[in-house]
This record gives C-alpha cells, structure tokens and sequence, in this order.
C-alpha cells in the first residue's frame, strides 16, 4: 500500500520537509558479493552507439525549419538596462524574432554579474543570430558591484541565512585542549565545462511543447517550463536520451531552454538555443569560492577534543551557500563542534551543485588542518583518523559505515611512504598523504520503473530517468537481468523521456542507482512473479517450486526446464508488465558514504611544479552493481580532483567582474598526460539497511578527499602547508618559503 | 556561398556554403555526419577530431575551403578495432568527446601499431575528456589490437 508520509529529504547536502507517498519495499536484498549477473563487471550498455558516434545528443538534433537563437548577456557587473531597442536586430537578414527583458522567464532587466541574460534573438542561422545581438542598443545604468565575498558578508549581503550550528561547548572545549591548531584554507571558483554545452531545442506541436535538453533531470525541466509558461506539465515532454555531462550544473530548465520555448512560440519553428562555450565558462554554473577558518583542540593523545569553523561560500548573484561545513560536523567523533556559515551574495555568476558541493571544498580545509594536528603531535596521520572515528551521526547511527575497512585496506599504500620517500633527491621531493571521505549517497523514494517482458523472452526496462556517462543505464539492466534471472544482453533499457516513462529521480547527488535501483528490482520481480505464475498454469506446477535462471523457467525438482520465451510466447505480441517503486529510507538512520584517499606526489622545490604519481582510492558506498563502471567512476573523480587541485581556477577581472578563462586554452583542464596511476577499491559491503539493494551512490565520493590527499602528500614531501587552491608553482613557492622561514626560526626544518 | 568538393569517408560530395564555413559545420549540418562534435569550436578541446590524409586536423578551426585531402570521421571509422576497444576498457563515459578521441588514436595507431604509454599519452594530450576517462583510453588505445 502507498503510505503518505512528510520527511526530510536530501540532495546534495540540501535538506527540505517534503510530502512523500512511499510504498514498501518487501525483497529481501541478495547475498554480499558478485550474483550472477550483479557485482560482476558489465561493459556499457550503451558504449557502442556512444563510441561510433551514432549517439543523438541534444546538439545533434535538428529538426526541420530550425532556428538558432543566441542571448545578449550583461557587459556589467551589476547595472540596469533602461532602454533596450531590439528593432535594428530584427531589421537584419536572417532574424525571426527577438525578446527583451521580461518576455521570458530568465531575461532581466538589471543584470547581477557580467553575463546575465537581457535579451535573445531567434535566426535562420548561428552567425546572424550573434550578429542581431551586436545590433541590439541598449542604454546602461551601472550599479555598484560588489564583488569580495568578505565584503560583502560584512555588508550583510547574503544568499539564504547566516547558519549557525553547536554541539556541545566548543569554547570550554577549546581551552581545556593541550594543542590548538589553527589555520585558514581558501579554495579557488572551478567550472564544470561539461563537454557538451547547456543546450535546448524547443518546439511547439499544437499546444504541447517538446523540449530536447541536454540536462540531470527530465522531470525539473518539465516542471521548470510548464512553471514558466503557465502550461499543465503534461503539456511539457522533456527528452535526453544521450547527454554530453553535467556535473551538477544542469539539474534545472535554465534561461536557455525558457528563451528556446518563447521564441519557439512566437515563430511556429523549433528554436535551438546553445551556449558556446565562452558562454559556458561564463554563466552556466560553477563550484563556488570559499574561505574557510578553522580550529581544531586536541588531548596530547590525539584525541580531538573541539572543532570549529567559520565559513564563508562565495556564492555568486544567485545559487544557494552548500555545506561546506558538512565534513566538520561529520567526519570525525567530537562533542564540542561550533560552526558558522555565510553565503556570500556577490556580483559574479551564480554557483551551481559541483559534484559534491560544499564537501569538496570543505573536506580541503579539515583533512589538512587535521593532518596539521597530526604533524603537531607527531602521531601517525592513519593513526590520528582511527583515534577519532565517529560511530554515530550527531546521534544518529549510520546505516552502515565501513570506513574502518577502508582504512585497513589503505594501509598497504600508507605503507609506501617511506620508500616514497626515500625517492627525493635535492630538487624532487616525494612524500604521500591521506585524506577521508564522507557525504550522502543514499538517495530515496519516489521514482519509479516499469519492466516489460516480451514473447522473444526479452525484457526492457522503462523508467524516465537519465545517464548521464555515469553508466546508470547499465547499472540497471544488470540489477532487472540479476533479478528476471535472464542473461545481460536480453535486457535493454529505455529512459530519458517524461512522455513515455514512469518518474524517476534525477542523476546527481550520488542518488541514481541507489534510488532508481531498487524500483527497477522490484519491477522485475514483478514480472518475473506473473511469468512464474504463467508457468505454473501451463505446466501445472506450483508456483513456488519455480524459478527463472539464465533464461529458462525451471522447476526445483529439474524436471520442467523451459525457455522463458516459451512461456511469454503465449501471449503473441502482447506483454508482461512488472511495476515497480522505490521504498522508503531507513527510518532513524544516517545514510552516508565513505572513503579514504592516498596519494603520491613529487614537488619541484626549485620551480615549485607538483606531480601527482599515484591515488589509491578505497571507497565504501554498499554494494557495487558493476565493478567496470565503479572503477571509470572512480578514476574520472580523481582526474577531475586533480584538475581542481593543481591547475583549474575561473579567474575574473578584479575591476570590471568579467570571466577572464572563458577558453579551454585560459582555464586548464587536465589531460591524458596529467593522470597519475590510480588504484580504486571497494568495500562492496550490502547496506543491510538501505532497500532491497543495498547500494549507494558513487559519483561524488572519489573527488572529495583528492585535493587534501595531495596537499597532505606535498606536506610529507617538503614540510610545507598548502592553503590554498589551486597549487600552482606560484602558491606552492610560497608555501615552501613560508615553510623555510619557520624552519629559520627555530621550527623543525623539513626542507 | 561558394562551392566546394569535398571527399569524405572514401565518397565524394559537392557543397555550397559562405567562405569561412569549418569544416565541422560543413560535416556536420551539410552531410549529416553527426558523429563528429564541437565541444568549444575554437580548437582547443579535440572533439571535432577529423583525420584529412590521415592525419588528425581539428575541423572546427579547419576552413572547409581549403580542404585538400580525403577526410575520415569516425563515420568512416565505426569498425576499426579501436571502437571495439574504447568499449571493452569502459573508455566511454558520457561519450561526446569519444568519437574524436577515437580518430585520433586511429591515426597513431596507423602510423605506429604499438605505441608505448608515454607515446599515447603525448599523442592524445589534445583530446580533452572532461569525466577525465583517460585511464581506461590509454588502456583501450595500448591494447587495441583485442
């Protein structure tokens, strides 16, 4: 039965009171370990299409009489445009229609940072609707811009409220501590710079408006347009079938697809609306600034006695201020933790959710203030961890945590380091550090699949979700192959379409599989229970001594042993039809992820260049659906930690606001040549509370404790404490010079 | 507009497009040849990889024009050994920067069948992936062969 329940509900780190109907969820969840299909690894379902290039992305799709629309964005930090012509724009060949400010959700008058959207133009082709943009006059009112995030906290220009969170009594905590350590971390603005840009085809069929969009979820953009358009949703079909990467930077409709549906309104033509990758760098999104000051007391035994931080998330003109505080409250056992938070309101284009936001950012500034206090203390940084492991959640218990396997299986890289060591030379250093992970995973209800079993005894998997190159797809035509009891390769799955799929929730947050999974599994355990039931009838057998394995309905006694397509085949052309849905989330529990990091780095002591060798990777997140992918998943959110680590910084001039790296040449992503050898592992323990699956999300975890890693590395190697991000030789000079002058007065020399 | 010749993928086609046309958005909105990508359309992320003689040319920065040569896309490619292999390793994640990643490793492996890691490594720097699958691309480029 569907139970109506009010519950919090989280995504990426953001909690909310909502109305949920949940069902229940009655499978006893599989044994630990590979099954035969489950746990074992499965190349992609979909890596041929993707691979030969006949995948259809959003940028590839073009329908017939096709428009191409392009934004005119704000030259100013902050201004308001009081007048705006838009006549010589239409006068010119090719345009088809322009809007101003108002004339659809997303265009505005007063612009909040350089590169917000004022005005759009629809034309036959890319190049006129660029050149009808430079033909729009618009008269500016420039406003004051406030662009320092500490300005503008002090100003008490904010995004949401101040937050405030104590356990305990951080100060009598603090000052009953034999050491204090202290230090402030700043990490740098990243940009996602998925490889396929935010991109939106509109077209009108009637009243019925179909959306093509490269996006993390179909049913936001639906809701977003109809929101925006004062239509019923039903009149909104969203459709991503393949897409291009996300990061987190396009979980909603955006003013791209806003301004693609009004134009497509008011020609009658389908409206392609993409933003060039200048665009991109600009005004799709980014991981947000912060400043980070920390304290950490602890007993001369290493026991951490008192935690506290204040917090400052540059977000930017819009967004929301992520929980960088998170992994202070989270990560490790202490009574007394105070922590304040600001989300700076600031003239710079908005934040958006970056691949675990807020615990990226904030798991930098704890794992090296804690591998700080361990270099005070001379403890063993391993040991450090161990001495201050947290078994509970605020009071809540964890539904499982096996960060303590995590770390018994890190400790043959840990054990590395004196060999990495000894590898340093007079102007290489080598050394390795560690760094935890903790963040959500756990996903939850609604969403919702649907299994349809044909007479080829073929099953196909419908749910309105999305794969966003994270491999969901195959993920879960493993788990219904897994449970229909029918080889891999006679399971498809169709998604990413509102008009032809049951709801499904969106890919970010580390929430597909571990939301959408158990509803696939119990879809084809619904139909895998009407085939048996089929069976039984026509074989005249009893239902329970039936079974389904490797494509054959097959009785205990062995005596029946028929292929499924037989018995589907009964039905001609028609179909079994299995249902499914998500069930509830552990009631009183925390639902986390976990994991630790080792990483071995070189340091150029004399230009300052930093080489990351070697990431061990050991995480715990339940059960692994595919190894193959798990591991892909892995190595792709340690590359990109790299990139935030070493080299990516979105840099704006200090005088006028404007993106300066909006190129791929100007902001600098890694590339084959910048990986380091990288070693993942599993846990691959069953959350023996979370569903019938028992898995958790995996997208975010392996990019959380990169940069620390490395920075606690470069610490081992040369007894410098990096702060600051990225570690460019500029930084990391500096780092070494402060390191030496503490050396010269009188600190332990490491250099 | 201004005709041009082009041959692609071993058949020859006759186009009319503006002067300063690239010579993706000829492939691409011409003949159809979706398989090919523009990711930055300024040359600095490989995804429009084309090979014209054989060897890799960026197509969004190519003017289609002064195109002389036979030009592959991964259209041409869909059954080179590679493919096979990018999937095999798992070197496809969200898959829009793969189809120039597989061009550009088939004209390295064209020109030296056994490649050393830091040769594929020097060799694919110009093709960004940004889920950073490098990994298993080098794995599916140095065992190509199956």
């Amino acid at each position: 039965m569907a139970r109506l329940i009010r519950t919090e509900k989280e995504v990426e780190g953001r909690f909310e009171e909502v109305w949920l109907v949940v069902e229940e969820d009655p499978l006893e969840q599989w044994p630990a370990g590979p099954r035969s299909v489950v746990g074992r690894p499965a190349t992609r379902k979909d890596g041929l299409e993707r691979a030969r290039g006949e995948a259809r992305f959003t940028a590839d799709h073009r329908p017939p009489g096709m428009l191409h629309a392009a934004i005119l964005r704000s030259p100013h930090a902050h201004a308001r445009a009081t007048r705006i012509d838009l006549a010589p724009a239409l006068a010119l060949p090719g345009v088809r229609a322009a809007l101003g400010p108002g004339e659809a959700a997303g265009l505005d008058a007063e612009a909040g940072y350089a590169g917000a959207p004022v005005a759009a133009v629809a034309a036959d082709t890319f190049a006129q609707a660029r050149r009808a943009l430079a033909a729009i006059e618009v008269e500016w009112e420039v406003l004051e811009a406030v662009l320092d995030p500490e300005d503008a906290v002090a100003r008490g220009q904010l995004v949401g409220e101040e937050r405030r969170y104590e356990r305990g009594d951080f100060e009598r905590a603090l000052a009953e501590a034999d050491v204090v350590v202290e230090g402030t971390y700043r990490t740098q603005t990243v940009l996602h710079n998925s490889m396929e840009t935010h991109q939106a085809v509109c077209e009108w069929i009637g009243d019925r408006l179909d959306v093509h969009i490269s996006t993390q979820y179909v049913w936001g953009v639906r809701r977003g347009v109809a929101d925006a358009l004062g239509i019923p949703q039903d009149k909104v079909r969203v459709v991503c079938e393949y897409m291009g990467g996300g990061f987190g930077s396009k979980n909603d409709a955006g003013e791209y697809t806003l301004v693609a549906a009004e134009l497509a309104r008011r020609t009658g033509r389908p409206v392609r609306c993409a933003l060039t990758r200048r665009e991109e760098n600009t005004a799709a999104g980014n991981r947000n600034a912060t400043i980070q000051r920390l304290t950490v007391g602890a007993r001369a035994d290493g026991t951490i006695v008192a935690l506290g931080g204040e917090f400052v998330n540059a977000v930017g003109w819009d967004g929301w201020s992520s929980s960088t505080e998170g992994p202070m409250k989270m990560l490790y056992a202490c009574d007394d933790v105070r922590t304040v938070t600001w989300g700076a309101k600031v003239n710079t284009p908005p934040m958006k959710a970056f691949r675990a936001p807020g615990f990226v950012e904030g798991t930098f500034g704890l794992e090296c203030l804690i591998d700080e206090l361990a270099a005070r203390l001379d403890v063993d940084p391993l040991e450090l961890r161990r001495r201050n492991y947290a078994h509970e959640n605020d009071g809540v218990p964890f539904s499982s945590k096996n960060l303590e396997a995590c770390y018994r299986l890190a400790e043959k890289h840990w054990e590395r380091r004196h060999e990495v060591r000894a590898r340093s030379d007079a102007t290489w250093k080598h050394g390795v550090g560690m760094a935890s992970q903790i963040w959500y995973g756990g996903g939850g209800p609604p969403s919702y699949a649907w299994t349809r079993v044909g007479s080829d005894g073929r099953a196909v998997v419908v749910t309105a979700m999305q794969d966003i190159g994270t491999g969901t797809k195959t993920a879960m035509a493993q788990i219904a192959a897994e449970e229909l009891g029918l080889p891999l390769d006679r399971v498809e799955v169709a998604l990413g379409d509102t008009a032809r799929g049951p709801y499904a929730t969106l890919s970010a947050g580390s929430s597909t599989t571990p939301s959408v999974g158990p509803a696939v599994r119990a879809a084809a355990a619904d139909a895998k229970r009407q085939i048996v039931e089929i069976a039984a009838q026509r074989y005249d057998l009893e239902e329970r001594v039936l079974d389904i394995r490797d494509g054959m309905v097959v009785s205990r006694d062995g005596n029946l042993s028929v292929p499924v397509e037989d018995v589907v085949g009964l039905l001609g052309s028609a179909q079994i039809l299995g249902k499914g849905a998500r069930g509830p989330n552990p009631a009183g529990m925390s639902v986390l992820t976990f994991g630790v990091q080792v990483a071995e780095v070189a340091v150029d002591v004399e230009t300052g260049e930093v080489r990351v060798l070697r990431v061990a990777a050991i995480h715990d997140v339940g059960r692994i659906v595919n190894p193959l992918g798990a591991a892909s998943q892995v190595e792709g959110g340690i590359v990109q930690g790299v990139g935030h680590t070493l080299s990516e910084e979105r840099l704006l001039d200090p005088e006028t606001g404007r993106v300066l790296t909006t190129s791929l040449d100007a902001y600098r992503m890694p590339t084959i040549a910048d990986v380091p050898e990288i070693v993942s592992e599993f846990v691959d323990r069953p959350d023996e509370h979370l569903t019938n699956l028992g898995s958790k999300g995996l997208g975010e975890p392996p990019i959380i404790p990169v940069a620390a890693a490395i920075a606690n590395a470069i610490r081992d190697a040369t007894g410098a404490d990096v702060h600051e991000l990225p570690i460019s030789r500029e930084e990391m000079l500096r780092a070494l010079e402060a390191a030496r002058r503490k050396a010269g007065r009188g600190a332990p020399a490491a250099v | 507009m201004s005709e041009l010749r082009l041959t692609v993928n071993g058949g020859d086609h006759v186009v009319d497009v503006p002067v300063g046309t690239s010579l993706a958005a000829v492939l691409r909105d011409e003949l159809g040849l979706t398989g090919t990508k523009i990711a930055c359309n300024e040359g600095h992320c490989g995804a429009c990889t084309v090979q014209v003689d054989g060897v890799p040319r960026l197509s969004c920065i190519t003017l289609a024009h002064t195109v002389e040569g036979e030009v592959t896309t991964i259209e041409g490619l869909r059954d080179h050994p590679l493919v096979e292999s990018f999937v095999r390793h798992d070197a496809v994640q969200c898959g829009f920067c793969t189809p120039g990643q597989i061009v550009s490793a088939a004209a390295l492996v064209a020109a030296n069948p056994e490649p050393s890691r830091d040769e594929i490594r020097h060799h694919m720097a110009g093709n960004i992936c940004r889920c950073g699958t490098y990994t298993k691309i080098e794995e599916a480029i140095a065992a190509w062969r199956g």
